[in-house]
């Protein structure tokens, strides 16, 4: 393993000292490890926390600003933060009315921000949670954990961010956030696996000539395997599982990302991109807005995720919105 | 099962998570995120630290605060799986001397937390798969007027093998789950942690 560490167990630590000297807009507390807005909670807005496993840069502390996250809680690289995180973030930004939490659909992540919302309820901060499960690669059936919460998440931090921004209430913050997951599938597509720092190999071997189809976003293998193939056979087969889902139609609006996965070249993101909207124009599908970039990453992972998000006046309103973080700026 | 049995236990967990750390992510990498052995090592370091100078009045205390310190520093499933275990089970032992009958109860509270908390049933490849033989075989040994140390070693037993026996089973929870039939084949992390837990429970208590 090649990797610009001092060591895998401060890799997180260091990332936030980094990540403060880069950032003096935000607040970065290394023994909490928590990031939040520097200046504290604002009287009456509704706070928004956000976080879940490291390795995902810039989700959640680069999404840390006006008009987004209140807080981020990183946990390790690829495990959910601790309740006392979350807890010690959550008492940071509640300004009185209440505060959101954005929780992927993981196991661990669901587990831990459960059990800091019952600590926030017994200090009398109201919580509500917003459960993002856009991954159409996973059966949402009882014989798996559900569907994974992938790069929807984006899309909810930024739109529920603008509208708390505005002071919207607790409530009406909530379902706008799950508006925005109800409205958005993703699909992910792996050419190799990424190295977590503290395992110093790959999470699963993969034959030069093979891809990981329905990738997650930590080291854990796809849904199948299959052998390599151009950008536009994959898109059509990442599109035919998103499209199919919802499912969209023509005349839809749509939010749309790219993402890489930490280890691809923009080039070959904006390959995807054009065959991403080629396919949505031959079905009268508009792109109304988009992303193409690292958002949501799985650390040195060659691969990316395709987000489609069908967007009404009110979320495009609001995701144009202006929005002034490390890793999403407009607006300001 | 007093103080001294808690702390031998819990320092025995520390030293087989220790020792087990990159066998436990080797498992883990193969169907699920690769961070199982270095998230219990960070979670058992933390509570050596933690009963460093901690003075419990009881066993129930001690593992009460083992659990409280994994729900802090473990993060992932396991934290809250462990910790809240740890909790129930030393809820239920605030005796100065618990009989073999009450470290029944305080293990069977135990899964029931993990239970409450991860909704996994046995056959899901989960903790879960050691955790209930193990219980199952400390009760019949209890039943068949077997001592708590013999009952422990049984429930190792039991674990371990019920451990072994996840390679075979498909994982309908956790992030295995998102490998469908692919996760066949790999033996659950959180089973094998399972078992370092209830052998390292036989070692304290044929000590103690």
């Amino acid at each position: 393993m090649k990797k610009f560490l001092n060591s895998a167990e401060t890799v997180m630590a260091d990332a936030l000292l980094g990540l403060a000297a880069a950032h003096p807009e935000l607040q970065v507390d290394l023994q909490q490890k928590i990031i939040t807005r520097a200046g504290g909670p604002r009287r009456g807005k509704v706070g928004l926390v956000s976080g879940g496993g490291s390795g995902h840069e810039p989700l959640h502390g680069g999404f840390v600003g006006t008009g987004m996250l209140d807080a981020a809680v990183p946990g390790e690289v690829f495990t959910s933060p601790v309740p006392d995180q979350i807890v010690a973030a959550t008492t940071a930004v509640n300004g009185g009315s209440g505060v959101v939490y954005i929780v992927k659909n993981y196991t661990g992540d669901v587990m831990n921000f459960q059990i800091a919302a019952e600590l926030a309820g017994d200090a009398d901060i109201k919580v509500e949670t917003v459960l993002v499960n856009d991954d159409v690669a996973v059966k949402d059936s009882t014989w798996t954990a559900g569907r994974r919460g992938t790069g929807a998440t984006v899309f909810v931090e930024k739109i529920a961010g603008a509208l708390a921004e505005r002071g919207a209430g607790l409530a009406e913050v909530a379902e706008v956030g799950r508006k925005v997951n109800a409205s958005s599938r993703s699909f992910a597509v792996a050419l190799t696996a990424c190295t977590t720092p503290a395992a110093g190999k790959p999470g699963f071997e993969l034959p030069a000539e093979e891809m990981e189809v329905g990738v997650g976003i930590h080291g854990e293998p796809g849904r199948r395997r299959e052998k390599m193939c151009s950008a536009k056979d994959i898109v059509a087969t990442a599109m035919e599982a998103i499209l199919s889902d919802l499912p969209f139609a023509a005349g839809d609006s749509t939010i749309v990302m790219v993402n890489g996965l930490g280890g691809t070249p923009l080039i070959e993101l904006y390959v995807l991109f054009g065959e991403v909207a080629a396919t949505l124009r031959s079905k009268g599908i508009v792109i109304a807005r988009n992303l193409v970039g690292n958002y949501i990453t799985s650390l040195d992972m060659a691969g990316a995720s395709i987000t489609v998000c069908k967007a009404d006046s009110q979320l495009i309103e609001l995701w144009d919105a202006p929005v002034n973080t490390p890793g999403l700026r407009w607006g300001v | 099962m007093n103080t001294a049995w808690a702390l031998a236990w819990m320092q025995a967990l520390a030293a087989a998570i220790e020792e087990q750390t990159d066998y436990l992510t080797q498992l883990d990498s193969a169907i699920g995120d690769a961070d199982h052995g270095a998230n219990m090592r960070r979670g058992f370091g933390a509570v050596l630290t933690a009963l460093n100078g901690f003075s419990a009045e009881t066993a129930g205390d001690l593992l009460m605060k083992v659990g409280g310190t994994l729900i802090s520093s473990v993060g992932g499933a396991s934290g809250p799986l462990y910790g809240s275990a740890f909790r129930a089970i030393g809820k239920a032992l605030r005796e100065p001397s618990p009989s073999a009958e009450q470290l029944r109860g305080a293990l069977a509270d135990g899964l029931a937390a993990i239970q409450r908390l991860g909704a996994a049933v046995p056959g899901d490849k989960t903790m879960v798969d050691a955790y209930a033989p193990a219980l199952a075989a400390f009760e019949e040994a209890l039943k068949q007027g077997e001592t708590a140390v013999a009952a422990a070693a049984r429930a190792a037993d039991a674990a371990e093998e019920g451990a072994r026996a996840t390679a075979s089973l498909q994982a309908r929870k956790g992030r295995a789950s998102y490998l469908g039939p692919r996760s066949v084949g790999h033996q659950d992390p959180g089973a094998t942690s399972t078992a370092l837990m209830f052998r390292a429970l036989a070692k304290a208590t044929a000590a103690s």
